[in-house]
């Protein structure tokens, strides 16, 4: 509802200065990590049939649900003969952690008209929200203005809809070659060095780190707890804690100005202009 | 209808809801105050971390510090960190994964 009817050039992109610019730095940004995720998808295509739930629902799971893990989870539940709400329970934790990156993305995307929020939402993944907020917060979260949103908008959209393609494509093929899928290769370490892709940029201040150690070893302790799938949640909360207790800016930059504290990099360190304390 | 549609249907609505949570609310945060910026700014390291660890330690759901996927993840890691690279991070973290499966295991 904010956005230019024109195409105004794109502050941040740096490919061209057409629209379409921002959407190519984000399907670039994705590229390599789509690499990982195809066999990911084969498996989700592969997996119900392989159930005995039929290609349908296979289809179903990824395009309605669209969830990477937690279709799998939810599968393997329906497999080994639980209930549909079982099933429900074990994605719906698995997925909590989409809360936490809709919270972390509603500051960039205040002004952004609901339709495009909307279909933001759908397309929300591990991989679109790391990538996008990675880039976002080199602005600041109060820049609102109509051609910085269009390029959060455009960048997200490269990157997820790359992502929505991908995973459609990947479940139809494995759909097909279903149980042809070679069982010695373990795929499942795939998913864990994508992850790992998009952890490293983020670490960008002692806090993130702190972040990170305190969220990666309370989802293991949580883990051996036996908190099952909601070790993840439970160790991602641990982490914001400890790092929020350590992240000093917040409360340094002049709360009314454009940006001022707001977010990202911005009035970080010992309240100058300089950027996030970097590592030493 | 069959239990995976129901589980289709209900699963995804909840998702939908849980990914659209903050962001259709988004509009009425007039500002987000600076305690809530300084908890939304640790969100990527923590939740990636907690997704990324227990992968790496727990493979088989077992505590396992010096496993072969311990050591692939920490190489793959190091590759991260020092190239920035997604294909070589993969390619590595594949192989070393392999390797010392084959090793170690």
């Amino acid at each position: 509802m904010d956005l230019p009817p024109g195409a105004e050039p794109d502050p941040t992109e740096a490919i061209g200065p057409s629209r379409f610019g921002g959407f190519r730095a984000g399907f670039v940004a994705v590229a390599p990590l789509l690499v990982g995720v195809a066999p990911f998808g084969l498996v989700a295509g592969a997996t119900p049939v392989a159930y005995g739930l039929g290609a349908d629902a296979a289809v179903g799971f990824s395009v309605i649900m669209f969830a990477g893990a937690s279709q799998l989870a939810s599968i393997e539940v329906l497999g080994a003969g639980g209930s549909v709400l079982a099933a429900v329970l074990t994605a719906c934790t698995i997925n909590l952690r989409l809360i936490l990156y809709s919270a972390s993305c509603s500051p960039y995307l205040r002004r952004l008209a609901p339709a495009r929020r909307m279909v933001m939402a759908y397309l929300l993944t591990d991989e679109a929200y790391a990538l996008s907020i990675v880039r976002w917060s080199e602005q600041g979260s109060e820049a609102q203005d109509p051609p910085t949103l269009r390029g959060r908008w455009t960048f997200y959209m490269g990157a997820a809809a790359s992502m929505w393609a991908t995973w459609q494509v990947s479940t139809l093929v494995g759909i097909l070659v279903g149980n042809a899928l070679p069982s010695g290769v373990r795929l499942d370490v795939i998913a864990p060095l994508v992850f790992l892709v998009l952890l490293v940029p983020t670490l960008v201040t002692r806090a993130a780190l702190v972040a990170a150690a305190v969220g990666g070893v309370g989802a293991v302790v949580a883990a051996e707890c036996g908190a099952g799938p909601m070790a993840v949640v439970v160790g991602s909360v641990a982490g914001i804690l400890a790092g929020a207790a350590l992240d000093d800016g917040a409360d340094d930059g002049a709360g009314g100005g454009a940006g001022g504290g707001a977010d990202g990099d911005d009035g970080r360190g010992q309240g100058g202009p300089t950027p996030a304390e970097p590592l030493p | 209808m069959s239990a995976a549609w129901w589980t289709i249907l209900i699963g995804a609505a909840a998702t939908f809801a849980m990914r659209a949570s903050f962001l259709v609310v988004a509009p009425r945060m007039a500002r987000f105050p600076p305690w809530a910026h300084r908890l939304l700014r640790q969100i990527p390291p923590a939740a990636l971390a907690a997704l990324v660890l227990p992968a790496f330690v727990r493979p088989d759901g077992q505590l396992e510090l010096w496993g072969p996927r311990a050591v692939a993840g920490l190489v793959a890691g190091i590759v991260a960190w020092r190239t920035r690279n997604t294909l070589a991070t993969l390619v590595v973290g594949m192989a070393a994964a392999v390797a010392f499966g084959a090793v170690m295991g």
